[in-house]
């Protein structure tokens, strides 16, 4: 991902990390910050679906494969920055600490909010894939070709 | 006659309270948290989030809490729930190349770039009972590896770049949505691959069993089964961007299959594919096979009139909450049309006898 090139880039990272996070990590991380942010609730949480696609193939058509539950939120700051939550599940906290996260990472207290809470929930979440890669990769088959006896 | 029937609802409402004791089980027994479910029955889980249309672990867990273990019972209650859902929208099509693969495998290739990763499999156990887990043990510990930095592409890419393998067609049309419109025939390939996604796993591995059985047998090989997690991402109006929205695990399974040639297309290899929400893999391989049988029409391949080459026999039957609904409904009551059916019997009977004391007579 490059900032350069993709003007949201950085934005898109910080709300794909935000909807796939665990909603106990970041309630827990949020918490520890101990960050006041008055706000407004512009659109309260709702849950719905969303249709998950396919391709035919794997490069084809695309198709309708089923539909995930997704929860979303959206927030406004007194200063007038609004955030945007879309996560994964059905927790409406959940949606609202990302549409929170998502309006502060606008403003100046983005340092703050990314070492307290973006950064370490990279972190976990980057543990546990590094921890079912290796786990995977254990049970890669080594073959081995037997020696003919031609003697 | 005609009798009105009313009635029954203290017997339905202590049919039902029964019904949770009877779940509930012997109060000696732990009760079962749906945390476990979703922890230590995960393939059931992941049937009923694949059937059931709805990727949602801990709504499926809770079904088959509910629904006492009846994993179909379990795939209606969330079909019904699903039906309750705004449509927030479509995402992209996931991209299963970039899977974090837990289990990779191919039939055809040895040595595929990534390698022969089997996962947390049932294949080469020995199926035997394993009395261990019915004492209390100790969490068992996988091992680890230093996981590969290389990438995991698509087998099938490899025989896509020698031009050996039937190409797909690529659209970026909305597919329908068998959810939103009733299914019509003849069927496009994205409904067809919608409806078996969703289709009953017995129904569906059946119909595949068939073909290997050489009704249309069309020879299949599993180029690649791979399954692991992929994020989902969709676009969103308000940001005017896409972002990922979830991540789930899916299983695919592409087969190549023999191919002679016909009218229309030269001899080269052609293709079936699955996939399917959870780790599901005899339902993904089932999935391929089935969607390269029902491929004859546009492959110009003749029709044997066999079951699995028959959209309207398949993609009918496969969906196990309408057949459960229809099959089901006729052990309600029925007492009105039955007294027809009586009176209708009676009749024949009165007239047939009549006629036979008449023939007496004469």
């Amino acid at each position: 991902m490059n900032v350069m090139t993709d003007p949201n880039a950085a934005r898109k990272a910080w709300l794909g990390l935000l909807a796939k996070a665990p909603a106990r990590d970041l309630a827990q991380l949020w918490a520890a910050l101990d960050l006041k942010a008055p706000h407004q609730i512009l659109r309260a949480p709702e849950i719905g679906g969303v249709m998950v696609r396919g391709r035919a193939g794997a490069i084809g058509e695309a198709f309708n494969l089923g539909e995930i539950t997704v929860t979303r939120a959206s927030i406004k700051l007194e200063d007038g920055t609004v955030g945007h939550g879309y996560v994964q599940g059905r927790d409406k906290n959940h949606a609202l600490q990302a549409a929170l996260i998502d309006a502060l990472m606008q403003t100046d207290a983005a340092a703050r909010v990314r070492d307290g809470v973006l950064t370490p929930l990279q972190a976990t979440m980057t543990q546990k894939k590094s921890t079912r890669a290796a786990k995977a990769a254990a049970t890669k088959v080594d073959f081995f070709t037997m020696v003919r006896g031609e003697d | 006659m005609y009798v009105a029937v009313k009635g029954g609802e203290r017997a339905i409402d202590n049919a039902h309270a029964w019904l949770a004791e009877e779940r509930r089980g012997d109060t000696d027994v732990a009760e079962l948290s749906v945390a476990q479910i979703r922890e230590q029955m995960a393939l059931a889980v992941n049937r009923v989030m694949a059937e059931g249309s709805l990727y949602d672990p801990d709504l499926a867990a809770l079904a088959i809490k509910q629904s006492r273990g009846d994993l179909i019972e379990a795939i209606f209650l969330i079909r019904a729930y699903r039906t309750t859902l705004p449509r927030f929208g479509g995402s992209n099509p996931i991209e299963t190349e970039d899977m974090q693969c837990d289990r990779r495998v191919s039939a055809t290739f040895k040595d595929a770039p990534g390698g022969q990763v089997l996962g947390p499999t049932f294949d080469y156990t020995h199926r035997l009972l394993d009395f261990k887990l019915a004492a209390d043990g100790e969490a068992p510990q996988a091992p680890s590896a230093t996981a590969p930095t290389e990438p995991t592409p698509h087998i099938m890419s490899f025989l896509d770049r020698e031009n050996l393998i039937q190409t797909e067609k690529t659209s970026e049309t909305t597919p329908d949505d068998l959810t939103r419109k009733p299914l019509e025939l003849p069927a496009s390939r994205a409904l067809r691959l919608q409806s078996l996604a969703r289709a009953d796993e017995g129904f569906i591995l059946g119909m595949a069993y068939s073909t290997q059985r050489g009704y249309a047998r069309n020879h299949a090989f599993v180029a690649e089964l791979r399954i692991g997690a992929v994020a989902v991402e969709m676009d969103i109006p308000e940001l005017g961007f896409a972002i990922d929205i979830g991540e789930i695990t899916v299983t695919e399974c592409e087969t190549v299959n023999q191919f002679q040639g016909s009218k229309t297309e030269p001899p080269q290899f052609t293709r079936g594919y699955g996939l399917v929400f959870g780790m599901t893999e005899r339902k993904a391989i089932s999935m391929a096979l089935v969607d390269r049988a029902l491929r004859w029409k546009e492959l110009g391949e003749d029709n044997l009139g066999a079951p699995a080459q028959d959209e309207e026999f398949v993609l009918y039957h496969s969906d196990n909450i309408q057949a459960t609904g229809f099959l089901e409904h006729i052990k309600l009551p029925h007492y009105v049309d039955f007294q027809s059916e009586l009176e209708l019997i009676r009749k024949l009977r009165r007239e047939a006898q009549d006629a036979m004391s008449q023939e007496a007579a004469q």
